[in-house]
């Protein structure tokens, strides 16, 4: 176009930088095509909405007509017996569940950190943690986390040692960490091994030390790189805490399975998977997020 | 004459059965840039590595300022604090604004207070007409911004020396002058330096001594006319040749 879009307030043209949105009106071409776009999104929103409500709406309609889906609702969504026993789940929900994941959380950090910086660093002198470190990971992973939390909340007890607690919300808290500090050892250590060595060389190169290096330069960027799976590993956490309940913890879970043991009534198992879900759904979306930021923000380094 | 500030005799480094530099010897005194030239894999990137002691030698000696800095009782971090680097691909922090990228060696390293630094940091970007990217990420700058940057980095902790490898080579031809002009400046400077580059015409200005390596050996050296004009080896001529007629010179 033969106009001077843009360039007219600027005045020295050339090193002037580039304005755009000025007095530029859509050529009919663009018009056209906007429209035609605008035309294609409406039918295409058309086209999810009916299939959506096909698709739902005959699960929907299968599930409620079916024989048994009388006796099921009136079993498992029995929704004023649900918010009456509501109160009791909290309860268990937040003295245990929210309590054990704090606790955890921190511990698990704390010791996967710590798991990843031995099983990354060359130091001869730790020659031995390094085995232990790769050892523990390598059980730790390897066994079910049920059987760890059967083993620490009957076993320790059963060593009739003085001074070893019996509190089996105490034994719970410690299987769980056994258990995720092996898994977050992992993360952390994938992520420092992504650094780049130039990273390392360009420290080194300016006189850093390697803690230095691994303090200011490395670990920044792992941790960064990984807080999308560590933040998936908290959602994993707060729903395996329910499996302490086993030992007796009265958490959401059990809290729920001796109401419905009293009325052989399912809802307040329903009722403990919602209260999950008000947690888990938000913290799942913001890890959603922070991946695509991540994501984005990797990108955008690679063009640079 | 004085002491050089860097010297190497009969330096030999080998990657397993790979001998990667073979009896290297060159002499910098201060204030001079000795330039290498070479094609890719001929050993200069290696030998800038070797200096910083990022490799270790497998024979021969490396001294700075007549101290032998390959001797095994030497404590590597201390001799980098006197030795700046510079990188053909930057590596700046990505996660350090440009000014947290300079001061991080003087803080950690030389011990000077955060306001010190800064204020040592904001002198150096504006010198190199950088003083409002103080506050960006690495990200935001160009490829030059980001090497010159680099260059300020590895200048802020006052080096005796300074290894660049390469700086242009990741750059598009617009971006590499700015950075060959603060290279320039710095050898107005008195800077001691030692690089590899591709950049011929760039070698002629700042060279003090041009250096030819193939296959690991210094095949030719002497001042940058002697041996950009009129090389007296084969092998010499044939390399320039060959960087001539990409359009290099």
């Amino acid at each position: 176009m033969s106009q001077e879009v843009g360039r007219s307030n600027g005045g020295n043209s050339g090193a002037a930088p580039y304005s755009f949105g000025g007095e530029w009106t859509p050529s009919p071409i663009e018009l056209g095509r906007r429209a035609s776009r605008k035309a294609k999104g409406r039918r295409n929103g058309l086209i999810a909405a009916l299939s959506s409500l096909l698709v739902l709406g005959t699960i929907a309609i299968v599930v409620v007509t079916s024989p048994g889906w009388k006796v099921l609702s009136a079993t498992f969504f029995d929704w004023g017996y649900g918010f009456k026993v509501l109160p009791k789940i909290l309860t268990g929900f937040f003295q245990s569940n929210v309590i054990l994941t704090l606790i955890a959380a921190t511990s698990v950090g704390a010791l996967g950190l710590t798991i990843a910086l031995i099983r990354t660093s060359r130091s001869p002198a730790l020659t031995p943690f390094r085995i232990l470190a790769t050892a523990y990971v390598d059980a730790f992973r390897g066994i079910p986390m049920l059987l760890i939390i059967l083993l620490v909340g009957f076993g320790i007890p059963a060593l009739q040692i003085r001074g070893l607690t019996n509190d089996v919300f105490i034994l719970g808290i410690i299987a769980v960490i056994i258990t995720y500090s092996a898994y977050v050892a992992e993360v952390i250590r994938s992520g420092i091994l992504t650094v780049h060595p130039s990273q390392r060389a360009a420290a080194r190169s300016l006189g850093l030390s390697n803690f230095q290096t691994l303090r200011y330069v490395v670990l920044p960027q792992a941790l960064r790189r990984v807080t999308p799976p560590l933040l998936n590993d908290l959602v994993a956490l707060i729903k395996d805490t329910g499996l302490v309940s086993i030992l007796g913890v009265t958490d959401a879970i059990r809290a729920a399975q001796i109401e419905t043991s009293r009325t052989f009534n399912y809802t307040p198992y329903v009722m403990a998977a919602l209260v999950f879900l008000f947690v888990t759904i938000p913290l799942t979306r913001y890890t959603d997020r922070t991946l695509r930021k991540s994501i984005e923000r990797q990108n955008a380094q690679g063009q640079a | 004459m004085s002491t050089p500030v860097l010297e190497l005799r009969e330096v030999r480094k080998a990657f397993g059965n790979e001998v990667v530099l073979e009896d290297i010897s060159i002499t910098v005194p201060e204030h001079t840039a000795t330039v290498l030239i070479g094609a890719s894999g001929s050993g200069k990137s290696t030998m800038l590595r070797c200096i910083n002691l990022l490799e270790l030698i497998d024979d021969g000696v490396i001294k700075l300022d007549g101290v032998d800095i390959t001797d095994v009782s030497t404590n590597p971090d201390e001799i980098r604090r006197k030795l700046g680097m510079v990188f053909q691909s930057f590596n700046l922090f990505p996660h350090m604004k440009v000014l947290d990228n300079i001061i991080l060696a003087p803080m950690r390293v030389h011990g000077l207070g955060r306001e010190e630094a800064t204020e040592r940091a904001l002198e150096l970007l504006t010198r190199f007409g950088l003083r409002e990217k103080a506050d960006q990420y690495p990200d935001r700058l160009s490829g030059g911004q980001q090497q010159r940057v680099a260059i300020i980095r590895s200048l802020a902790v006052q080096p005796r020396l300074l290894l660049l490898d390469e700086v242009t080579s990741a750059l598009d031809p617009v971006l590499v002058n700015e950075v060959l002009s603060t290279v320039r400046d710095l050898k107005e400077h008195g800077m001691t330096m030692v690089l590899a580059t591709h950049e011929m015409g760039f070698a002629k200005q700042v060279a003090d001594e041009v250096c030819f390596l193939e296959r690991g050996r210094i095949i030719e050296w002497g001042s940058p006319t002697e041996m950009l004009e009129n090389p007296k080896d084969p092998r010499t001529q044939d390399f320039l040749k060959r960087v001539h007629e990409a359009g290099r010179l």
